[in-house]
């Protein structure tokens, strides 16, 4: 019994400590140092919350850059992928359904001459960001769409090399580019 | 691969290296620590004042344990409360309703047993309230639990015919309070800094560029990643855990948390050394474990970037996020299974099939390359013990190990320790398998949604808590078999080794001689590895050979 | 005893072949929990042939019955031995009859007191009964009263006679050995049926056999093993059913009898069915070095010895020391003290008093001298005087002459008034540090001088402590010489440590003391003040010719009652272990094979490609069928048992050297080998069994 107590009294205070203190102080902190981080990177225009610069918004419209494939189709309220086994047929039945998706608007090319992260879909669903080979292979069809000129296409391009993102430190993690950031870009051009 | 993808691995062994020494260091004079008069005792008296405790006290293998126990039930208690009163609770902006019991039997279980197993989705299920109060806390203590036990047992070793193990309230105050509190601090400051959020906002609605709605939910995350990853838990704010970019924002982020993830099982064996006198003692321990996490890490790898013959293209990136890549992916995936973390970076169900069997294989070998805070290293020390009286036999003595006379009594509780978690992986599993209940939550047909299964149960045994998501393992049938075989898995073998720390607690210590089994060389090494990878594979190769080496042999 | 056993002899074969169906009783094969669950599995796979009458089953059933008969082989092979020399033993215990005297006898010779013949079974505790020339001894018993030289070869398989007395170390007499001169009267200690002779033959025959303490440990792996391997097996019949429904072929080839091959083939059968030929061939071959050991444990224990306590004399020093050398002081001719020194020791028969007599013959070629009876009176050697001599009355002149210990001396000439010079303590110090033992000699209150007595160490044994220091054993003299001395003897002989001027005090307190240190101590004594030391210490061999009391401490005795036999005894527990320890490796290495030749067998349907099951591919011996595979991998398993017997009965090698290259070579012989082999066997089983069309 004075054991049960002793635990009981122990688990309070660890309670209050680790689950009332610790989150709240860190909340404060977070709110006084990181305020747009802590508040989840949104992007405002007009005072209106268009999106967050890390969660990935759905574009399926061929004048927009496309994201990473989402088995949620970007909706983040209950995150979610594919969970398919890679060498599965459902797999292999979703992986061509992204393929004829690609060439309906790229022609009739070689899977392999596809940018493989817009063939793959992303663990979060939410992925904002594709690889630099993505967002220039996607440059043409743009272009395309919105009745680009050559100069404009080029000025893509270039709106597309001052996108990318290096590894962090140049080490870690893979060179990208934000989807939704450089998406926001094409209004300027 | 790239040179930059062997830069990145370099770099992340360098500091796990690195930092092992310094942090097991620091543990170890948290921990043993006499008390004297800075701010720090001052803290700790009054802690140990308002719970009643002296702190000057020991006790003996049975004390502790109860103690331990009482309080474990007290937890699991709160949590299954909590939760199933949540609607009537504050902090629960989303208006989310209460929890059904056998769902929050399953998620009070998983997070007392460091297995932070998510049957619910993080964003739909459970209020800030629960996440904040309930599972941070859990957070925290299942941890500092897993590592009083490895107190206890290493304590058990050292001893001269002693029965004093420590006192848990203790171990459990100083783990919490000095050593897991200050690191998650340090980490959620700057994982906030990278974009993770912190915040007790409702969750936005917005309007996409090209029309559509989207809601993106928030809260405090930060606080709860942190201990989440250093705590070995792994049960993510968000569903799709360190995928998300809110949990997981940038490459350095992730990097921050893989190193966290498998940071304290990693110093604990240098913790261990001191402990039981012999540092060469724990870097053994350690080069075991980094050998074993190494090859896995090697298969992975071979087989994330191999060609996947179904569909022609080499290098899987399905489940995968964009900045962390297939390198960063499979380190955080050979990382997690052999940490008993459990968090994921991307989907586990999605990797190859070699690249999954070898993350439920790190599981099965018994969570031990690493392993869990604390519970890593008493099951390598049931390994040990096996190890040292097979090899030891072949010397021509009783075996002995650091000179505790391994015997019948020790065997007894070791090889319960080593079949417990194998009967729920096997049994549970085969049941699973022959029931509606079971079949019918499986998503993949075959041998794929075999592994589901297997998978599942093999994580709760191991008090991992990663999954192969595409089963849907929130039906009453899982969740009340997956929450029996995490409680299997978690006290069928701290009771046991509780038992072996007080049996080799009394025993005198054999002084060492010429006719000594060293268990310090890379012989033991060697032969500690092959004992490990004899009994995972012959436990669990028929198993394996119908799940990923069937696909992998049909791809 | 010392008759060698083969190891298979005709006649222990036909019997040990007998006892292996004798031993198919549930009762006897459930203490072997590994070979149950293979008797288990036989009677199932035997009742389901009964109902599905194929080739293959019939094979797997008989195959099966041989495992377990293999291993009740093993263990009736290993008994036999034993049994051959209990038989020998039991010759022994006939009944005699016994000569009991009504009352204690009062003075020497109890003639005239009535005895009474009565059987030797009908004999209580503390009767008294006489025994003459030619008698059988009727029961164990100390001598109370006589000495006689008595015939032990029954026993220890020597056959010159021993001495037994009265009072003493050398006072315990066993039932049934023959006295073969003079008389004595014995107090009977133990009744028939509980008399050492008994105890030795329950041991040899191994009927009260305990499993010892690392056996149990190694019973309990080995269930755990078996219990982790029934649920792998268990659990892949639902495993397969699942597999087979999801590839659409529902034949399943998982048929019980697979299963439980599987299983017997995982379990670790080889260990476990040589586990306990293992244990009973250890004592065996004690008891073949003619070391009787009440228990198991004890055997074991001498494996995990860290100190031995030896003896000096007999063990590590030749029993009798030498005098080679008289040191005469200044002014004392050599010859004269030689003379003196030979006076002294004519009646003294002990072998040192001897050596003094014969130094003197050939150094100065002197001869006994004869002296009156009454003139001469000798002064026996006590432990109180330390010193023994003669009292001469020649011609009127009283002489006294005295040969002792250096201190004990010392007091008798400064007693007497005499001066005992400066000079010869530097003599008796330089003779001590040489490891010698001085003999200072005096005449009346003079000292002349002094001899040297020395220890002859024993051939060899200097090397032998090496081999046991590479091992990690200490090894401890014990005399009751003094310090100067025994270091030099300590150095000469390589012991790690010594006691000097040892009483049984301080040998049990050096055991406890080492005990406390968490060592583990052997050691080897007889007389009846060694009972505590021999009781305390972890390893106590008993000589059979000291007391009873000692036999009755000590956890072994020695009938050779050789002191050196300590290091063999430790050398056969070491090899005990390492026996069990080098199967169970090999046994646990032996499954890796195992599967790769199962598992592609009993998959051969599942997630079939073209007809043939994916999992194939893992056929990597090439094995011809299914059927076949499962087959030879079955059969291998119950021959390696045969194949083993030899090595479970003889041990495995055992080597002299330290830990790690011992560990080296046995992990490098039954590991690695243990996963080769059975690639090799059951590829060639496989070969044979489908050149024979068995299948």
């Amino acid at each position: 019994m004075k054991t049960t107590i002793t635990a009981l009294k122990a688990f309070i205070l660890l309670t209050i400590i680790c689950g009332v203190i610790y989150p709240l102080t860190i909340t404060g902190i977070a709110q006084i140092t990181f305020p747009s981080k802590a508040n989840g990177s949104m992007i405002y225009q007009n005072n209106q919350i268009i999106g967050s610069e890390l969660i990935g918004q759905q574009f399926s419209k061929p004048e927009f850059f496309w994201g990473r494939p989402s088995s949620i189709n970007n909706n983040p309220n209950s995150s979610g992928a594919s969970n398919l086994g890679p060498t599965g047929k459902a797999f292999k039945a979703q992986f061509n359904a992204r393929v004829d998706t690609i060439r309906k608007y790229h022609g009739k090319i070689e899977v392999n001459t596809i940018p493989k992260d817009l063939l793959f879909a992303s663990g979060s669903g939410v992925d904002p960001e594709i690889s630099p080979e993505a967002a220039f292979f996607q440059v043409e069809r743009i272009a395309k769409a919105r009745k680009y000129t050559t100069d404009q296409m080029n000025k893509l391009k270039d709106i597309v090399k001052s996108s990318i993102e290096a590894p962090d430190f140049q080490v870690f993690g893979e060179e990208r580019v934000n989807v939704l950031l450089l998406n926001l870009r094409l209004k300027g051009l | 691969m790239i040179w930059q993808d062997y830069l990145q691995i370099f770099i992340f062994l360098a500091a796990l290296i690195a930092l092992t020494k310094p942090l097991g260091l620091l543990i170890y004079r948290i921990i043993e620590h006499k008390s004297g008069s800075g701010i720090f005792n001052k803290i700790e008296n009054g802690i140990y004042r308002i719970i009643g405790v002296k702190s000057d006290t020991t006790m003996d293998w049975k004390t502790y344990l109860y103690s331990l126990l009482i309080f474990n039930a007290l937890g699991f208690g709160f949590v299954f409360l909590i939760q199933l009163l949540q609607a009537y609770l504050p902090f629960n902006p989303q208006h989310l309703p209460n929890v059904e019991p056998i769902l929050a039997f399953n998620t009070a279980v998983s997070f007392m047993t460091n297995t932070n197993w998510q049957s619910y989705a993080g964003e739909t299920t459970l209020s800030y309230f629960v996440q904040m109060i309930g599972l941070t806390v859990q957070n925290f203590v299942s941890a500092a639990t897993g590592i009083a036990v490895f107190l206890a047992i290493s304590r058990g070793i050292r001893n001269r015919m002693n029965k004093d193990l420590g006192n848990f309230w203790v171990d459990l105050t100083r783990t919490t309070i000095f050593i897991l509190l200050p690191l998650s601090i340090i980490v959620a400051l700057v994982l906030i800094s990278q974009g993770v959020v912190q915040n007790l906002n409702g969750y936005t609605e917005l309007n996409t560029l090209e029309g559509a709605k989207q809601i993106i939910p928030t809260g405090p995350a930060a606080s709860q990643i942190a201990i989440k990853q250093l705590g070995t838990n792994g049960g993510g704010f968000f569903n799709t855990n360190s995928a998300f970019p809110f949990e997981n924002p940038t490459p350095f982020s992730n990097f921050l948390q893989m190193l966290a993830l498998i940071l304290i099982p990693s110093a604990l064996t240098y913790t261990y050394g001191k402990i039981v006198g012999s540092t060469k003692q724990g870097w053994l321990l350690f080069s075991v474990m980094l050998t074993l996490f190494v090859v896995g890490l090697t298969v992975s790898l071979y087989s994330e970037y191999s060609m996947n013959h179904s569909i022609g293209i080499a290098g899987n990136m399905e489940g995968k996020e964009t900045r962390f890549g297939i390198t960063n992916s499979v380190i955080w995936s050979t990382a997690t299974t052999d940490a008993s973390n459990g968090s994921v970076n991307a989907m586990h169900e999605s990797l190859m099939p070699l690249s999954g069997m070898v993350a439920v294989l790190n599981i099965m070998l018994g969570e031990i390359v690493f392993g869990g805070v604390g519970s890593g290293l008493y099951g390598m020390l049931i390994f040990v013990l096996l190890t040292v009286f097979i090899a030891g036999l072949m010397i021509g003595r009783t075996p002995e190990y650091l000179g505790k006379k391994i015997q019948a009594k020790e065997v007894q509780m070791a090889i319960l320790a080593v079949i417990a978690p194998s009967f729920v992986i096997l049994v549970f599993t085969a049941l699973a398998v022959m029931i509606p209940q079971g079949l019918s939550s499986m998503q993949e047909p075959g041998a794929h949604g075999f592994m589901e299964i297997l998978y599942a149960f093999t994580s709760a045994a191991g008090n991992n808590g990663s999954a192969f998501a595409g089963l849907n393992a929130n039906t009453p049938f899982y969740n009340m078999m997956l929450g029996i075989g995490m409680l299997i898995g978690r006290f069928a073998i701290i009771i046991p080794v509780m038992i072996i720390a007080g049996s080799l607690s009394v025993k005198n210590i054999t002084p060492v001689s010429a006719g000594t089994f060293s268990t310090d060389n890379a012989l033991f090494g060697f032969l500690l590895t092959a004992i490990i990878l004899i009994v995972g594979a012959l436990t669990f190769l028929p198993a394996l050979s119908l799940g990923p080496i069937v696909e992998h042999l049909l791809n | 005893m010392k008759q060698e056993t083969k190891t298979f002899d005709k006649k222990l074969l036909a019997v040990a072949i007998k006892d292996s169906f004798i031993k198919l009783n549930p009762r006897l094969e459930i203490k072997n929990p590994v070979m149950f669950i293979v008797f288990i599995g036989a009677i199932i796979t035997t009742l389901i042939t009964f109902t599905s009458f194929t080739a293959f089953n019939i094979q797997i059933s008989i195959w099966l019955w041989f495992t377990v008969l293999f291993a009740n082989f093993s263990e009736a092979v290993a008994e036999g031995r034993g049994k051959a020399q209990a038989e020998a033993l039991k010759k022994m215990r006939t009944n005699t009859y016994a000569r009991l005297l009504s009352t204690p006898p009062l003075s020497k010779g109890a003639g005239g007191i009535p005895e009474k013949q009565v059987l030797s079974s009908e004999l209580k505790v503390d009767d008294l009964v006489v025994c003459e020339t030619g008698d059988l001894i009727p029961s164990d018993g100390e001598v109370v009263e006589g000495i006689a030289s008595v015939d032990e070869s029954a026993i220890t398989g020597e056959s010159a006679p021993v001495i037994r007395e009265s009072g003493g170390d050398r006072s315990a007499v066993t039932g049934g050995t023959k006295v073969i001169s003079d008389r004595i009267i014995i107090k009977i200690t133990s009744e028939q049926g509980n008399t050492f002779l008994d105890k030795m033959i329950a041991l040899v025959e191994g009927a009260k056999r305990h499993k010892t303490p690392n056996e149990i440990a190694l019973t309990i792996l080995l269930s755990g093993m078996s219990i982790i391997f029934l649920l792998a097996v268990v659990t892949l019949k639902p495993f397969e059913l699942f597999a087979l429904s999801a590839s659409g072929n529902p034949k399943s080839t998982l048929t019980v009898p697979v299963l439980i091959s599987l299983l017997v083939c995982l379990i670790p059968t080889t260990i476990g069915g040589l586990l306990s030929a293992i244990g009973i061939s250890g004592i065996d071959r004690l008891t073949k070095r003619n070391v009787i050991a009440k228990s198991g444990k004890a055997v074991e224990a001498a494996g995990d010895v860290d100190v031995l306590l030896l003896d000096k004399t007999g063990t590590i020093t030749l029993g009798n020391r030498m005098a080679t050398e008289f040191i005469p002081v200044k002014g004392v001719e050599e010859i004269r003290l030689a003379e003196i020194a030979q006076l002294s020791s004519l009646s003294d028969e002990t072998p040192e008093g001897r050596s003094i007599v014969i130094l003197a013959k050939e150094k100065y070629n002197m001869r006994g001298r004869h002296f009156d009876e009454n003139s001469i009176q000798f002064v026996p050697f006590t432990a109180q005087t330390k010193m023994s001599g003669v009292d001469i009355t020649d011609k009127g002149k009283k002489l006294e002459i005295r040969k002792g210990a250096a201190e004990a001396i010392k007091q008798y000439i400064l007693q007497k008034g005499g001066a005992y010079p400066p000079e010869i303590t530097q003599i008796v110090e330089n003779i001590a540090r040489e490891g010698s033992t001085p003999l200072v000699v005096t005449e009346n209150n003079m000292v002349l001088g002094v001899i040297r007595l020395k220890d002859i160490v024993k051939g060899g044994i200097k090397e032998r402590f090496e081999q046991l220091r590479r091992m990690g054993i200490k090894t401890v003299m014990i005399t009751g010489d003094n310090p100067l001395t025994a270091v030099a003897i300590a150095a000469e002989a390589g012991v790690d440590d010594f006691i000097a001027e040892a009483t049984p005090e301080m040998k049990l307190a050096r055991i406890r003391q080492e005990q406390a240190d968490g060592k583990l101590v052997a050691m080897i004594g007889d007389g009846t003040n060694d009972a505590p030391a021999l009781a305390q210490a972890d390893v106590g061999v008993a000589m059979n010719t000291g007391t009873q009391a000692a036999r009755e401490a000590g956890n072994m005795v020695d009938l050779d009652s050789n002191p050196t036999k300590l290091i063999d005894v430790v050398e056969i527990g070491k090899q005990l272990l390492m026996t069990r320890g080098s199967l169970t490796t090999f046994s646990i290495a032996n499954d890796v094979a195992k599967y790769f030749a199962i598992l592609p067998a009993i998959f051969v349907t599942v997630y079939a490609m073209n007809g043939t099951g994916v999992l194939s591919k893992l056929n990597i011996m090439g094995l011809q069928s299914p059927e076949s595979a499962i087959l030879s991998a079955v059969i291998f398993n119950a021959l390696i048992i045969i194949a083993l017997i030899p090595l479970a009965l003889k041990g495995v090698k055992y080597q002299a050297k330290s830990a790690s290259s011992v560990l080296k070579r046995n992990i490098f012989i039954y590991g690695f080998g243990g996963l080769i082999v059975p690639f090799i066997g059951i590829k060639l089983i496989d070969l044979i069994i489908t050149t024979l069309h068995l299948i």
